[in-house]
């Protein structure tokens, strides 16, 4: 952009990284943004793990033995469905519309507990076969890497009935409209990580 | 009720640990006391405790690090007494089972307790005040993250009076660092105090790694950015990166041990060189967040004392990043004798040597800065040279352990435990001294002593040649790490030498005490009213010593590399008294950080002993502190512009240097023009 293009759409050339200090928004955003790269570096190592570990059965049921995929598709449904919802449901903080935001919301926190209460059926069924994490080496790393993540819906549950109770008693304030985008980024990751999970372990299960 | 705990697990019938105890009691009663007495509880929860000023929150990194350098230190002298004992027929004084925990221990403080909170602390203070902004990305996350480390602190020190500490050296491998091999709580006290510290270290890397490269001053590109601050970029995004995999592998391990799982297990398909991968996949990045922020101090005093600017920048800050890169590609060559094949070490060692390039690059540009500068001979700038020696020396044993046949005759040898103390003491210990003299004056407005701090450097250097050079030997005769006891007395005269090494090292850091007390009592002759002692180059030297809350009263254009010398050069330096000031709004102290950090060392705690009631107490206890602290709305305090104006005025005329130190004087006489005053306002 020369200078002329400047004075004719009022667009500064001021690079982005000369500019100073970036608006808080920003600021947390990134903040967040690089929180969730770690958080992924830890399933990186489950994953690993995983990988290492799979083969690993000890004599006891192997990955293809134990996988109901159809259930599993369902459960990842529920999952990717609650990614949708939860984009509604920021779009609607960005309206400061509350009732929009408590029926996507809403929508979102019921398919998380969709999601999270097939996989507690999954895990029950499977020690509940003899096949418990402390069976064997590919029980322990399934059971970890699935369980993870499942911990992590769970919180992201606990955090957006929280974030719920902040827009009733605190109004959208650009805090705790910040907050939200950070829920929805989590949210988001999450989905990134089960399509990890799903194609991985339960599609590869040999 | 109370889980695996009763009166059992004080250690009564061991009067060296009992003797410990009974010390470290009477030093925290007296300063409890001598606090109460002079009524400084108010000050220290108000200014300090509940502080999320970055400045505060540095320097209490710092005292963390110096105390526990203490603790580690003083595991180290009890080790090498024991080995210069322990000859023949010999058995030293200490069992096996304590020597042990002893040298677990002192790895794990010297690492996780000493070199992080220096390093973090260097960061915490530095970079804000080098990037020309008020206070870092996350102030409260700071605080919580400074809490979490002391946490971790507070439970490793524990261990000492209460149970026992890991027998597993400071990685803590398994199979024998599982259940079946190591059933008590030490394994558990080690887990337990690294997840909690480690993950405030992640908090930090996360917030200071955004405050870089999102919150500079107006002008500050990156190829404006000081080189500390690319070598902290460095360091924290490597903290991003790797930290993950250490609470990842921790957690496996926490997993087999409470939970009967089997990752690392020798049973049912367990693989215990899974977790030597893993945590070296961590572990060797970690090297290197402790030495990039050394390599940054160090280029920042040589460029100082040399009074001309860093030679090379740009393939600093190159060199810098491709090490940060290459630092995930050479865990392997920790364990070459794992057996992964010709071909997988080879990769390794080859990878492992071009390490040494950049390294390399950085050691000429320091050198090529020296070269023909009129070097101004101060304890940094001896401190930095005596790096640069030592750590080349260290680098080259380094380069000859990465060739995997030379490896294999070397691994867990003395000659090891040689190499990474070279570069141990050599980069991080040198450079943390270098940074705590240089910046000190900037953090309390008066220098330390120069003459002690000299002494103290020539106890570190020489005392470090004594100790370690002998064990280069004993490793080549065949000495292994972690032996208690040898048969071998030809060995006992290089043993003796090294004990002499850490008793010099005892001198430097007694100096150390003496010096910092020395110097508060000579404050008011060494008092710095410029803010900028040295005749620097970058932003930080711009405001008073010590700087206000606010840090810049005007944030600072920024025009090009050494920014405030480039303002000096230009007459238009700081003082310039402005106009106008405005009210400034400054993140409020909370007590958030203290109160999560209560909590969790209850949880830590109760983990350990297995008192599962006391573990949700604390659980439920710290996410309710964030919680409420999460419904604050009053999150900022005004600072009037009243009060701003009045700090600016008292600090306005720069007074002449009365200080001692000649050579210093003439040089800064020279500077004079550099102060004039020029009204140049409000920049921001």
């Amino acid at each position: 952009m020369s200078a002329g293009e400047e004075v004719l759409t009022g667009v500064s050339v001021v690079p982005l990284s000369l500019r100073g200090p970036a608006p808080v928004r920003v600021v947390a955003g990134f903040g967040f943004w690089l929180f969730l790269l770690s958080d992924i570096i830890i399933f990186a190592a489950l994953f690993a793990a995983y990988a290492v570990l799979s083969g690993s059965t000890a004599g006891g049921p192997s990955a293809a033995e134990l996988f109901d995929k159809r259930h599993v598709f369902l459960e990842t449904l529920c999952l990717l469905a609650s990614s949708v919802t939860c984009g509604f449901g920021t779009l609607a903080v960005y309206r400061s519309d509350a009732r929009a935001l408590l029926l996507w919301m809403g929508m979102t926190f019921l398919l998380g507990v969709c999601f999270l209460t097939m996989e507690g059926r999954e895990f029950a069924s499977m020690v509940a076969a003899g096949a418990g994490p402390s069976h064997s080496a590919f029980l322990s790393a399934f059971f970890t890497l699935v369980g993870t993540h499942g911990l992590h819906v769970s919180l992201g549950l606990l955090w957006l009935i929280v974030m719920l109770l902040q827009v009733t008693t605190l109004g959208f304030r650009p805090m705790v409209a910040r907050r939200f985008f950070c829920f929805g980024l989590f949210w988001h990751a999450l989905d990134i990580v089960w399509i990890g999970v799903f194609t991985i372990v339960y599609l590869g299960a040999k | 009720m109370w889980g695996r705990l009763s009166w059992g697990a004080i250690p009564f019938d061991q009067p060296i640990v009992m003797g410990t105890c009974a010390t470290i009691g009477v030093v925290l009663l007296s300063l409890f006391i001598l606090i109460t007495a002079k009524r400084g509880w108010p000050y220290l929860w108000r200014e300090w405790i509940t502080s999320v000023d970055h400045k505060r929150i540095g320097v209490m990194y710092m005292i963390l690090g110096l105390v526990m350098l203490v603790r580690g230190f003083s595991d180290a002298i009890m080790m090498r007494t024991q080995l210069a004992l322990a000859a023949g027929h010999a058995q030293g004084y200490l069992p096996p089972e304590h020597y042990d925990q002893i040298f677990s221990a002192h790895g794990t403080i010297m690492i996780f307790f000493v070199a992080m909170p220096f390093v973090i602390g260097l960061m915490n203070f530095v970079l804000p005040l080098q990037l020309g902004v008020r206070d870092v990305a996350f102030p409260v996350l700071n605080s919580v993250s400074f809490w979490l480390t002391a946490a971790g602190v507070l439970l490793v020190n524990l261990s000492l009076f209460v149970g026992e500490f890991a027998r597993t050296g400071w990685l803590a491998y398994p199979p024998l660092s599982e259940l079946a091999y190591s059933p008590g709580v030490g394994v558990d006290y080690y887990l337990w105090s690294l997840q909690l510290s480690g993950l405030g270290t992640l908090l930090s890397g996360i917030n200071l790694a955004t405050t870089i490269l999102k919150l500079r001053a107006p002008g500050m590109g990156y190829s404006r950015m000081p080189v500390f601050c690319w070598t902290a970029l460095a360091s924290n995004m490597l903290i991003v990166a790797a930290f993950p995999v250490l609470t990842a592998t921790f957690a496996m391990l926490l997993l087999d041990r409470y939970c009967g799982f089997h990752f690392f297990t020798n049973d049912l398909g367990g693989n215990p060189m899974m977790y030597v991968n893993l945590i070296w996949i961590w572990g060797h990045p970690e090297v290197y967040i402790l030495i990039l922020p050394a390599f940054g101090v160090f280029s920042e005093v040589v460029a100082t004392f040399s009074g001309k600017p860093l030679f090379g920048y740009r393939s600093m800050v190159l060199a810098t990043m491709v090490i940060c890169g290459l630092s995930f590609m050479v865990w392997l060559h920790h364990f070459f004798t794992m057996g992964a094949g010709a071909d997988v070490n080879a990769f390794f060692g080859v990878m492992t040597m071009i390490i040494a390039v950049p390294t390399g690059v950085k050691v000429f540009n320091w050198l090529f800065t020296l070269y023909a500068g009129r070097v101004q001979f101060t304890a940094p700038i001896y401190w930095t040279i005596g790096f640069i020696v030592t750590f080349v020396i260290g680098g080259m044993t380094g380069v000859l352990m990465a060739i995997p046949p030379a490896d294999f005759v070397l691994h867990n040898s003395l000659f090891l435990v040689a190499h990474f103390h070279n570069v141990a003491i050599g980069g991080v210990v040198f450079g943390a001294m270098a940074g705590y003299t240089y910046w000190f004056p900037k953090a309390f407005g008066f220098k330390l002593h120069e003459r002690l701090g000299k002494a103290v450097f020539w106890c570190w250097f020489v005392g470090f040649y004594l100790a370690f050079m002998p064990l280069y030997a004993l490793g080549l005769m065949g000495a292994t790490r972690r032996m208690q006891h040898y048969p071998d007395t030809h060995w006992q005269p290089l043993m003796l030498v090294a004990l002499a090494g850490a008793v010099v090292i005892l001198l430097g850091i007694g100096l150390t005490a003496v010096q910092l007390a020395v110097s508060i009592r000579q404050r008011h002759a060494n008092r710095d009213r410029t803010g900028d002692p040295w005749n620097a180059r970058t932003l930080e030297w711009s405001i008073p010593s010590p700087p206000p809350a606010w840090n810049f009263t005007h944030i600072p254009s920024v025009e090009r590399i050494d920014a405030y010398w480039h303002m000096k050069e230009e007459g238009v330096a700081r003082r310039a008294l402005a106009v106008s000031f405005v009210d400034l709004h400054l993140p409020r102290n909370t007590p958030v950080g203290f109160f999560v950090a209560f909590f969790v060392v209850i949880l830590g705690f109760a983990l350990i002993w297995r008192i599962y009631w006391l573990a949700a107490v604390g659980l439920v206890g710290a996410v309710t502190v964030a919680l409420v602290q999460s419904w604050r709305t009053d999150r900022e305090i005004r600072v009037p512009a009243e009060a701003v104006a009045a700090f600016e005025r008292a600090h306005a005329a720069p007074v002449p240097h009365d200080a001692p130190g000649g050579e210093l004087n003439a040089l800064e006489a020279a500077d004079d023009r550099s102060r004039v005053r020029v009204a140049s306002g409000a920049r921001s």
